[in-house]
């Protein structure tokens, strides 16, 4: 992984030189809408002790239990325990869906003790995992209060504004992940008299980019969405679902994949599908994990640093 | 013909009445595997009053739902099976809710009046 100097805005191709590392962490940083790499862990943390710092977790699967990881309760109670043990304290934490693997309420029951345990707010969005039951009752009775739809909603925090969304409800045959045009009214509703200054946070469940359509990885209305966000100098889109570190930068949008609490997915096409994927008992920490993502105010500054449970 | 042979023979006409009788109450019915996030066939065609039965082999939840509201399973968890009688003839595209590029058709023929 190269180091980029801080003066220089990276070339396209240094950008996906970082994207394709995903070791033990990668720090951004942006200034002016442009996405920095700035170094690996140590930096990022030195940086974070210093900044308003909120965490990201993913596709915990509670209620899996198949090869690719027999205890996925037990790898999301160490992600817990590595949060709990960071020194300076995250402001809140969001959660990208995929809480459970089933919808059950045993599962919802499992994973809300073991993320309580971190003693932080959890913003969470839905997975498709966590929709099943028909009319979305359980999740929408556990975290939709005071949302819309399927869950959406927006909050601020320290002067950065927001948007949890939901783009794994009413999926239509053949497509990819959906907001939906009431969503999508929304959002436009929700931006307006925000300055072009604020500094925004998209997090949904599917990547709201077109990573890998053959495997559903989009979002078919995504850009709709973030064409109602063009005019903001900086835009940070989190997401889970694939179950691995991927970013991508356009303009001033920063995307950002997080590693999952459970089992790893392969990487796009490499596979004959996306289904868990096996690998090694001492290499599956390494492929699990949580993401950290830390705002300097008056910097316009913004770093993403992902950790796997165990480097 | 001596006595071995027609046992052998009468043994197997037998046999030819036992598998025929129950074959053509289900002679229709069929199964579709999913099998790494694919329905497998991805098209198939029945006669009607056919029972398609679909089997979940991955590792991850499916659904078998008809993208025109005629019949929707549950999350079909690893080896989880679901299964839906088509009556009338016709066309059934369906998709899995939960992934929902994963998309399949059932055809249903008339049933020409043999059982």
């Amino acid at each position: 992984m190269t180091t980029h100097n801080h003066d220089d805005v990276p070339s396209r191709r240094k950008v996906l030189e970082c994207m394709t590392w995903a070791g033990t962490g990668v720090l951004w940083t942006i200034s002016g809408g442009v996405p920095r790499s700035l170094g690996i862990i140590d930096e990022a943390q030195a940086a974070e002790s210093k900044g308003f710092t909120f965490l990201q977790i993913s596709d915990s699967h509670v209620g899996f239990d198949k090869p690719a990881n027999p205890n996925a309760k037990g790898t999301l109670e160490e992600a817990i325990a590595r949060i709990k043990a960071i020194p300076a304290k995250p402001a809140f934490m969001i959660h990208t869906g995929d809480i459970t693997h089933l919808s059950k309420q045993s599962e919802f029951d499992d994973a809300e003790h073991i993320i309580s345990q971190a003693m932080l707010d959890v913003h969470y969005v839905p997975g498709e995992h966590d929709i099943i039951d028909p009319e979305i009752k359980i999740y929408k009775e556990r975290y939709g209060r005071g949302t819309k739809g399927a869950g959406y909603y927006s909050f601020d925090a320290n002067g950065v504004h927001f948007l949890g969304l939901v783009n794994v409800a009413n999926l239509k045959g053949g497509g990819l992940g959906s907001l939906g045009d009431e969503q999508l009214k929304w959002i436009e509703d929700d931006l307006k008299g925000k300055s072009a200054s604020t500094p925004i946070v998209v997090f949904a469940h599917i990547p709201l980019w077109t990573v890998y359509p053959t495997w559903g990885w989009g979002t078919e209305d995504g850009e709709r969405a973030l064409s109602l966000m063009k005019r903001f100098g900086s835009v940070t889109v989190l997401n889970g679902h694939i179950h691995q570190v991927m970013q991508k930068v356009e303009g001033n949008v920063t995307f950002h994949t997080a590693r999952s609490t459970a089992f790893p997915q392969p990487a796009p096409g490499t596979a004959p599908s996306p289904g868990p994927m096996r690998v090694e008992d001492a290499k599956l920490r390494m492929m699990l994990g949580t993401a950290s993502i830390t705002f300097k105010q008056g910097e316009q500054r913004l770093a993403i640093v992902d950790t796997p449970l165990q480097s | 013909m001596n006595r071995a042979r027609r046992r052998a023979l009468g043994a197997l006409a037998g046999f030819v009445t036992f598998a025929v009788i129950p074959r053509a109450s289900r002679a229709h019915d069929t199964e579709v595997q999913i099998d790494n996030f694919v329905f497998n066939p991805q098209q198939i065609t029945v006669t009607a009053g056919a029972t398609v039965t679909w089997v979940n082999h991955d590792d991850i939840p499916h659904t078998v739902t008809s993208q025109t509201g005629v019949f929707r399973s549950k999350a079909l968890d690893t080896d989880d099976k679901f299964s839906f009688t088509f009556a009338t003839a016709g066309s059934y595209p369906y998709f899995c809710a939960l992934h929902p590029h994963m998309t399949g058709t059932i055809v249903v023929e008339a049933n020409s009046g043999k059982s």
